[in-house]
């Protein structure tokens, strides 16, 4: 090869560098390792952390993030090479396998969800709500947005950093001190006729299923659209799917997808037919080949940066394909039938520990909920409970300065009961 | 002798929805152990859905027949070269997938104790010093999910310095042969676009951007290697240029590949860069995603780091949020963590050595590529090329056959397309990079395919235009697709 470029060492390839450029050392990294010293490396800082299982340790945390089990069957069908070794389904003729399970997740989140279209993921959840905010402000032509404070808050702060230099400024609504839901009193007097979006989140970061319609008649009454996020899509195999919403933002980490300390997940974005050219990220489309076979492909690209660069719906180019092909087996596996009993196993569970602890709101909730700590500081308990290898709840007092006595706790199909009844113990 | 596909049996395959039949499922939940509550009760009946409409219901064997034919429908880098130019398709190496799913690194929730999370942070803390040592830069944060992602991030911090100097400016600059996010970026930062051109070797006309450079210009967005695959030589004057009128030299890194272990753009005059890690650091494409774009800086834009940064106290990592100049969060949590776990396997599997050898046969690769199909393809730029090459379809157009045709062609001799059409900036573009995972005889294959196909143009070019021949699905109606979106399946009339 060497003598075909005609050059006698590959450096010599570089040689039009010039010599300032080059990096005349060694890179300042340990020898190569053998798969046997990696897997011991790797095994050893898995080690040195605490999740469910290994240790014995159980946790009640969500916030985001949920511990569900992981059907056998999904691993199985993203380790396929076809799936994990290939990319963005450009070249439509040798990639029908990658486009024929997107179009299927896209069809699924629009069952899921009630929307007439989705998209094919966005990065994650956090990511997917500022995207849904601006195709707001491309629909409406109106620049401001109203988000409940019951959002996410890591939600709310990545969506204030795409905001900040778009000219599009975002006010929090609060939410009401009882019900732990979106304060419609609130928004009614927030609201007006430059806004373009409400965004809510249900079941909210405290858990609280919130009444869509309500919210949706307030934003529609001034020409709002509403947009509804999800963090834990296991509700929607029980919740009334969000069909009053304009636009849906949300995350599929629920569905099969590793915690992994915090990522990667799979966002979606879905929205009604008449929204779709305005839609950020890949979609994929049904047609047909030059033969008459059904055949499917990306498409309503117009929209994309690789042709419309700076007049672009979004930057994004990369989405979460192999995480979505996580969800759609998860889905799969689960389907009609399954996934309402799943949803309906995290609502009993987590229902059965919160009868034995003192909630602090008293809205509707699903598998999260909000408990006073009373006069305790939440990290003491949770300091008591580790002695149980018990991982306890998350301390609101960070997010939220006024809920210095509370924490939020999840439960899901996962949790046992001897560990939640060791919960309650900890509580008295 | 050149060997084109033959094609293989596999069945059909049709959508979940017109496989379901209803009550079958592929799931076995273990009963309660607490008393099941009544959903209407506890959730309202107003609240509750009565079903899911169409969702799937199949048997276990029947998902898993589902997916792995569909699988067969796919081409991968497992099955062979994948030429994409700017994509770094390169093998993903399974150990790779095996520590991503150590247990206590795959279970572990973010917002479980730090005591109980050193290990992953440990995992973090290490890649960003070997990211930082490997671009040649001063920290690293992990946070971006992938590299449009990390271009936002880097360009927030861009702004947020020049902020803080009291003036943000007005536009980027990017040269006309950018990647399609870079103006994309820039327009959801707040800034406008001013296009450079290149010149006739495909590199920056640094006369025409000292002229343009003045005290609006936030930032020039800069490949390098460029998306020609030339290493961009006056680069050191590039940046002394944008240095002196105040302005920051970004550079994206998709071509990265191009240059670990031989040079780093931050002795360079890069200030701020994002990596791929899906693409330099090995970690799968899995058919579009997840990526990860670590984004590295100089000092001088380390106060403006995403937050929260991985800081060491007292012997043991944690999560630093005090940090009044930080631009905010780019994503929840702290990033694509499985994918860090990935790139961090990679690195050590490589070592320091190593990991400049791949620098070297990816360039080999690319050069000797370049050299065995110089004389069936014009190449419009003749400066030295390093990962990736770009020709045109210039020659092959007088016959009616363009770089679309060729690729569709390409397929009937058993490979993945190069990059079509792009970079904008040569009409025709065939963007070619093998990286350095292709061994001489895969090489010599897709030189073959590409001779013979050149040949078949001058003879034959309705078979080249009506290509793919061989593959299940011929040229797909893309047309068609756009103009009468189907975006999703719909029950039939009952």
């Amino acid at each position: 090869m060497l003598r075909a470029v005609g050059v006698d060492s590959p450096d010599a390839l570089f040689a039009h560098l010039p010599p300032e450029v080059r990096l005349n050392r060694p890179l300042d990294i340990p020898p190569g390792k053998s798969e046997y010293e990696i897997v011991d490396y790797f095994r050893a800082r898995g080690e040195e952390c605490a999740p469910p299982g290994s240790h014995g340790y159980a946790s009640f945390l969500g916030a985001g993030v949920y511990y569900h089990y992981r059907p056998v069957l999904v691993d199985t069908v993203v380790s396929r090479s076809e799936f994990l070794t290939s990319y963005t389904p450009y070249q439509a003729e040798i990639s029908q396998g990658t486009l024929t399970t997107i179009f299927e997740f896209q069809t699924m989140i629009c069952q899921l969800t009630g929307m007439d279209v989705a998209n094919a993921s966005m990065y994650d959840g956090s990511t997917a709500v500022p995207e849904a905010a601006m195709m707001a402000l491309r629909l409406t032509g109106r620049d401001r947005v109203l988000v409940s404070r019951a959002v996410h808050p890591e939600y709310r702060e990545v969506l204030a950093t795409y905001a900040q230099h778009q000219g599009m400024p975002v006010s929090e609504v609060d939410y009401n001190r009882d019900s732990g839901g979106l304060d419609t009193s609130d928004l009614e007097k927030q609201i007006d006729d430059q806004t373009a979006a409400v965004i809510i989140q249900s079941p909210n970061f405290f858990g609280v299923v919130e009444d869509v319609r309500r919210a949706a008649a307030i934003a529609h009454r001034h020409g709002a659209l509403l947009i509804f996020v999800f963090t834990e899509a296991v509700s929607l195999g029980l919740l009334e799917p969000p069909r009053d919403a304009d636009i849906v933002a949300g995350d599929l980490q629920s569905f099969a997808i590793s915690p992994s300390y915090g990522g990667p997940f799979a966002g979606i974005v879905a929205t009604k037919e008449k929204f779709m050219r305005q839609m950020p990220g890949r979609i994929v489309g049904e047609t047909k080949d030059t033969r008459g076979n059904r055949a499917f492909c990306l498409t309503l690209a117009a929209r994309e940066q690789h042709i419309r660069r700076e007049k672009a719906t979004s930057n994004i180019c990369t989405n979460q394909a192999l995480i979505a092909l996580m969800a759609t087996v998860f889905m799969t596996v689960y389907g009609k039938q399954g996934l309402r009993e799943l949803a309906a196993q995290n609502l009993s569970k987590a229902h059965y520990l919160a009868a034995k602890l003192p909630l602090r709101f008293t809205g509707p909730f699903f598998n999260e909920f909000v408990v006073s700590t009373n006069s305790s500081a939440p990290g003491d308990i949770n300091e008591a409970l580790l002695q149980n290898k018990i991982i306890g709840g998350l301390p609101l007092q960070r997010y939220y300065p006024e809920l210095e006595y509370s924490m939020l706790l999840c439960a899901t199909e996962m949790s046992r009961r001897e560990h939640m009844d060791l919960v309650a113990e900890g509580f008295r | 002798m050149i060997k084109k596909v033959r094609p293989h049996v596999n069945q059909n395959e049709a959508l979940l929805f017109e496989r379901s039949s209803p009550g079958k499922r592929g799931y076995q939940l273990p009963p309660l152990d607490v008393p099941e509550v009544d959903p209407a009760a506890a959730l309202g009946a107003e609240n509750t859905r009565s079903e899911i409409a169409d969702f799937p219901e199949v048997s276990e064997v029947e998902a898993i027949r589902h997916f792995t034919r569909l699988s067969t429908h796919n081409y991968a880098i497992d099955l062979g070269l994948y030429p994409l130019g700017s994509c770094t398709m390169k093998y993903n190496p399974r150990i790779n997938e095996q520590v991503a799913r150590t247990e206590g690194l795959a279970w572990a929730h973010p917002y479980q104790p730090e005591a109980l999370s050193q290990g992953i942070m440990q995992v973090m803390a290490t890649l960003e010093q070997m990211l930082a040592e490997i671009t040649g830069m001063d920290a690293v944060t992990l946070q971006p999910a992938a590299g449009a992602h990390g271009e936002f991030t880097g360009i927030l911090m861009v702004r947020a310095l020049l902020q803080s100097q009291g003036n943000a400016r007005r536009k980027l600059l990017i040269p006309d042969s950018a990647h399609g996010t870079n103006p994309a970026t820039a327009a959801m930062a707040g800034y406008a676009v001013e296009n450079i051109k290149s010149n006739a070797l495909g590199m920056v006309d640094v006369d025409e951007l000292a002229r343009s450079v003045d005290a609006d210009v936030a930032a020039l967005m800069l490949t390098n290697p460029n998306t020609l695959g030339v290493f961009e030589v006056q680069i050191t004057r590039i940046a002394e240029i944008l240095h002196a009128k105040g302005a920051q030299l970004y550079m994206d890194g998709a071509n990265m590949n191009a240059l670990v272990g031989v040079a780093r753009p931050g002795d360079f005059g890069a200030d701020v860069m994002h990596l791929n890690l899906h693409k330099t650091f090995s970690t799968p494409h899995g058919g579009g995603g997840p990526g990860s774009g670590p984004v590295a800086v100089k000092r001088h834009l380390v106060p403006f780091l995403p937050k929260p940064r991985i800081a060491r106290v007292n012997d043991s990592w944690s999560w630093d949020y005090n940090l009044p100049q930080s631009i905010g969060r780019v994503r929840a949590f702290y990033g694509n963590v499985g994918m860090h776990v990935r790139a961090l396997a990679y690195i050590m599997a490589h070592g320091g050595d190593g990991l400049r050898n791949a620098t070297l046969d990816a360039v080999l690769n690319s050069n000797y590529l370049r050299v065995l199909l110089e004389p069936y393809y014009d190449l419009p730029h003749q400066a030295p090329t390093l990962h990736e090459c770009v020709f045109s379809d210039a020659r092959q157009a007088g016959r009616g056959v363009r770089t679309g045709d060729i690729a569709k062609r390409l397929i009937d001799y058993g490979f993945h397309p190069y990059t079509v059409s792009f970079p904008l900036i040569v009409p025709g573009a065939m963007m070619i990079e093998p990286t350095e995972t292709e061994s001489k005889a895969e090489l010599d294959l897709f030189v073959d395919a590409l001779i013979s196909i050149a040949k078949e143009i001058e003879e034959t070019p309705d078979l080249v235009l009506t290509a793919p021949h061989d593959t299940r699905t011929s040229r797909v109606d893309e047309v068609t697709a756009a103009r009468k979106p189907i975006l999703r399946w719909k029950p039939g009339p009952k």
